[in-house]
C-alpha cells in the first residue's frame, strides 16, 4: 500500500485573463501582443510554430504516455492585475501572496530568506522579483522574461535559441512558439552574483500549459548560482508543462542551476498529474568555464528532461547531479548529454534513481567525444534503488568516442533494502518508515551536498514526504 | 525481567525451537551452548521479533509485557537488544548518523530529551576509548568494509550507548582475535550491572574466562537438555556436546 500526501495541492481562487483553448497563428499573436514584444520576437514565434507543425511526438523515451491533445490546452492565462504590471506588492491580488506564502516563500523583502532573490511566476506570467536593488548594484539582472524582451532587445535577439534553437525537438519548438513568460538572469563581466537567485513556478488554473523560458548569460570571468522550484495543484486531468532552459558561460564563467522539482505526481492510481517535458541545456562557449546542473525530481506524473552541457571551451567543466524518485505510478525518463567539442574539457554525471510503488525511473545519458576534443575525461556513476517488487529502474548510457585520447568511465550499480537491512534498523528501534528514509537520504548524499545548504534540508524532507507510506 | 516458556518456532514450514523453557532474573548472565543448527540463533532473532519466523506455540514475558504481540522496533524501544551474529552491511548511512537517530529514540521513549551533536559526541568518546575504537570508525558506513572483529567491536559499541535492560548477544565472541576478545569482554562486563540481563550465544569457554556466568544451558534440537553452573562449561569443553548429550540422555 501506498499513499502520498502532496500538500503543494491547494488551488487559488483569483481571477485570470485565459485565453481560449487551441494553438493556431491567432493564438501566438494575441500571446505576443499582449506582451506587446517587439516583430522580431513575433517573426521567431511563428517561425517555430510553423516549424513545429512538421514533427511528431518523440516516441523513443521509455515512457508511456497519453496522446496530449494540443487543441484542448489554453496557452495563455495570467491572473487579472488592476493595473498594467505590478508596481508594489500592494498591486499584486493578496490570493496570490497568500498562495506563495503557503508554500514558503514570502515576496515581502524583510522576510524573504536571506540571500536569496525570489522570481514568482504565476502560471504564464512572472508576479513579482525580489531584491532588485542588491542585485542592481553590482549589475546584475534579474528579471521576468517578458520584461527583458522590452528593455534588452539586443541580449535576447543574441542569445535566445542560441543554445536550444526551435528545430531542436518537438517540445522545444512548441515552447518557442507560445512561451508566455519565465526569467532572464544576465551577469556582466567579473561579476560574482552576490546572492542566490530562484524562480518559482506555480501552475494555477486549470486545463492550461505552463511554457516557460528561462535563459541566463553569465560573461567572462562572472558566476552564478541558480535554483528553481515547483508545484501545481492537485487536478485529476493531466497538466502540461513544456520549458525550456538555456545557459550560456563565457570565458572562466562559471553558472551553478539547480531544480527542486515538485509538480503534482498524480494520484496513488495514476491519475492526473504533470507532464513534464522539458529541454534544458547550456554551452561551456568561453574556456575555463562551468556549468553544473543539479536536479531533485520528486513531481510530476511524467519527467522527460536532460539537462545538458555543451563543452566548447578549452578545459570547460560540465556537471550533472541528479536524484529521481519516482512512487505509485510516475514515471522519470531522466538524464543529460555531456558533448565534449573543446580540449581537456571534463564533465561528471552523478545519477541516483530510486523508484517505488508501480513507479519507472530510467537514467538516459549520452557522453559524446568529438574528434578535435583531445584529452576529454568523464566520469559516470548511476545508481538505482528499488523499494518494491512492482517498479523498475532502467539505465540507457550512449558513449560516442571520437578522440582516442578520451578517457570515460561509467559505473551502475542497482540495489534494494534487504529484509536483513530492514530488521537491523528495526532491532535498533527504528521502524521502517525512518528506516527507508535514512538509506535513501544516505543514497542520494552526493547529490544533496551540491545543493545550496538550506535547500539540500528541503530536498531530504520533500523526498521523505513523497516516500510516505512506501514500504518494500 | 524475561520468562520464556514452551516456545515453539518454524522458518519455512521447518520446525527449529520445540519447546523452550528459560527464565532470566534482573543482574543475571545466561550462556547458551550447543552444537551449529541447534537452534541458538533462532531463538535471538525470534525474541527480537525477526519477521522470517512463525511463532507456533507459547508465551514469551518481557518485564511481563506479552513480547510477540510487539513489533520488532517496539521490542528494542522496550529495552531489548539484538547483538547480531552477522550484522549487515548498509551502505551510504553513516555509522554515527545511524547511532545518533537510533539513541534519540530511546531517550524519548524514556521521555528523554534529544542528545544533540556535541553531547552525543562526548557520550560516544568513553564508549571508543574502553573498546579501543579510532574515531573514524564513525564517520563509515554502517559495517560496510569492516572487519570481522570490527563488526562485532560495532555491536558492542551499540551494546554500550543503548543501555538494553536485556541483550541477547549471539556469538560476538566468535572469529575474534585476542586482543579484541579482550576489548569485546570488557565492554560487556562494563555494560553489566545488577539491573538488567544477558543472554550469550557462544561456542567457546573463552569469552568465559572474563565474563562469568550465573547459569550455563546446553542447547540442542531446538530446546535446553541441561542447565547448570559455570562448572557445565569446562564438563561440554571436555567431552564435546556429542558426549555430553549422549551421557545425559543415557
Amino acid at each position: 500500500m501506498t499513499r502520498q500526501a502532496y500538500p503543494l495541492g491547494f488551488t487559488t481562487a483569483v481571477e485570470s485573463d485565459t485565453v481560449r483553448a487551441g494553438l493556431d497563428e491567432e493564438v501566438i499573436r494575441l500571446i505576443s501582443r499582449k506582451k506587446n514584444e517587439p516583430s522580431f520576437l513575433l517573426t521567431w514565434r511563428l517561425n517555430a510554430y510553423r516549424h513545429w507543425q512538421t514533427m511528431h511526438e518523440p516516441s523513443w523515451s521509455n515512457l508511456k504516455l497519453n496522446p496530449i491533445d494540443y487543441q484542448a490546452i489554453s496557452y495563455y492565462s495570467a491572473p487579472k492585475s488592476k493595473t498594467d504590471g505590478p508596481k508594489t506588492l500592494q498591486d499584486i491580488d493578496p490570493e496570490i501572496l497568500r498562495a506563495y506564502n503557503k508554500l514558503g516563500i514570502s515576496l515581502e523583502e524583510q522576510k524573504h530568506l536571506s540571500g536569496v532573490a525570489v522570481d514568482a511566476v504565476f502560471d504564464s506570467v512572472s508576479v513579482w522579483t525580489t531584491c532588485k536593488e542588491i542585485l542592481n548594484e553590482v549589475g546584475v539582472i534579474f528579471c521576468p522574461f517578458s520584461e527583458a524582451v522590452l528593455q534588452y532587445p539586443d541580449l535576447i535577439k543574441k542569445y535566445l535559441g542560441s543554445v536550444v534553437p526551435y528545430r531542436d525537438n518537438f517540445f522545444a519548438a512548441l515552447n518557442s512558439a507560445v512561451f508566455s513568460d519565465g526569467s532572464f538572469v544576465y551577469i556582466p563581466k567579473g561579476v560574482a552574483c552576490p546572492i542566490e537567485l530562484s524562480t518559482y513556478f506555480r501552475m494555477n488554473a486549470a486545463n492550461t500549459g505552463q511554457f516557460e523560458r528561462t535563459l541566463i548569460i553569465a560573461e567572462s570571468g562572472s558566476s552564478v548560482s541558480y535554483l528553481e522550484g515547483c508545484s501545481a495543484p492537485m487536478r485529476d486531468n493531466h497538466q502540461l508543462h513544456a520549458a525550456v532552459v538555456e545557459l550560456i558561460a563565457l570565458d572562466d564563467a562559471e553558472i551553478k542551476y539547480a531544480t527542486v522539482q515538485n509538480w503534482y505526481p498524480g494520484d496513488e492510481k495514476g491519475e492526473g498529474g504533470v507532464y513534464n517535458l522539458v529541454t534544458k541545456r547550456g554551452i561551456c562557449r568561453g574556456k575555463n568555464s562551468k556549468i553544473s546542473w543539479t536536479q531533485i525530481e520528486t513531481g510530476s506524473a511524467i519527467t522527460w528532461k536532460y539537462p545538458s552541457v555543451i563543452l566548447k571551451g578549452d578545459n570547460s567543466v560540465g556537471e550533472f547531479y541528479s536524484v529521481a524518485l519516482t512512487n505509485n505510478y510516475q514515471q522519470a525518463d531522466t538524464g543529460t548529454k555531456m558533448i565534449h567539442i573543446g580540449k581537456n574539457t571534463k564533465s561528471t554525471i552523478i545519477s541516483k534513481g530510486i523508484s517505488a510503488g508501480f513507479a519507472q525511473n530510467s537514467y538516459r545519458g549520452l557522453v559524446r567525444v568529438a574528434p578535435q576534443a583531445s584529452h576529454a575525461r568523464n566520469y559516470s556513476q548511476c545508481d538505482s534503488l528499488l523499494l518494491s517488487d512492482h517498479c523498475g529502474a532502467h539505465t540507457f548510457p550512449y558513449i560516442e568516442v571520437r578522440n582516442s585520447s578520451a578517457k570515460v568511465e561509467h559505473e551502475a550499480s542497482t540495489s534494494t533494502i534487504s529484509d536483513e537491512q530492514m530488521f537491523y534498523f528495526q532491532q535498533r528501534g527504528i521502524d521502517t518508515e525512518n528506516a527507508i528514509s535514512m538509506i535513501v537520504n544516505g543514497f542520494c548524499k552526493t547529490v544533496f551536498s551540491k545543493l545550496p545548504m538550506e535547500f539540500a534540508v528541503e530536498a531530504e524532507k520533500l523526498l521523505e514526504l513523497s516516500l510516505e507510506g512506501c514500504q518494500g | 525481567m524475561l520468562e520464556i516458556k514452551n516456545l515453539h518456532a518454524s522458518v519455512q514450514k521447518k520446525s527449529i525451537l520445540k519447546g523452550v523453557n528459560l527464565t532470566i532474573k534482573p543482574g543475571e548472565i545466561h550462556v547458551l551452548m550447543g552444537p551449529n543448527g541447534s537452534g541458538k540463533t533462532t531463538l535471538g532473532k525470534v525474541l527480537a521479533g525477526s519477521p522470517n519466523y512463525i511463532v507456533s506455540k507459547g508465551q514469551v514475558l518481557f518485564n511481563h509485557h506479552d513480547l510477540l504481540m510487539l513489533s520488532p522496533e517496539e521490542r528494542a524501544r522496550r529495552g531489548l537488544f539484538l547483538g547480531f551474529q552477522y550484522p549487515v552491511e548498509i551502505s551510504g548511512v553513516s555509522n554515527i548518523y545511524f547511532l545518533k537517530a537510533a539513541l534519540n529514540i530511546l531517550r524519548a521513549q524514556q521521555g528523554l530529551k534529544a542528545l544533540d551533536a556535541l553531547d552525543f559526541k562526548a557520550l560516544i568518546q568513553k564508549k571508543l576509548e574502553i573498546l579501543e575504537m579510532d574515531e573514524s570508525f564513525l564517520y563509515r558506513s554502517i559495517n560496510e568494509g569492516f572487519s570481522g572483529g570490527e563488526k562485532k567491536r560495532n555491536e558492542i559499541l551499540q551494546l554500550l550507548i543503548f543501555n538494553p535492560t536485556l541483550a541477547v548477544l549471539d556469538e560476538t565472541d566468535s572469529g575474534l582475535d585476542i586482543d579484541s576478545l579482550k576489548h569485546v569482554a570488557e565492554g560487556i562486563n562494563q555494560f553489566h550491572h545488577k539491573d538488567n540481563g544477558l543472554l550469550l550465544i557462544t561456542h567457546y569457554q573463552r569469552l568465559l574466562n572474563y565474563v562469568r556466568p550465573d547459569y550455563v544451558h546446553l542447547f540442542h534440537d531446538g530446546k535446553i537438555k541441561k542447565s547448570g553452573d559455570y562448572r557445565l562449561v569446562s564438563h561440554l569443553e571436555k567431552l564435546g556436546y556429542e558426549k555430553a548429550l549422549t551421557r545425559e540422555l543415557a
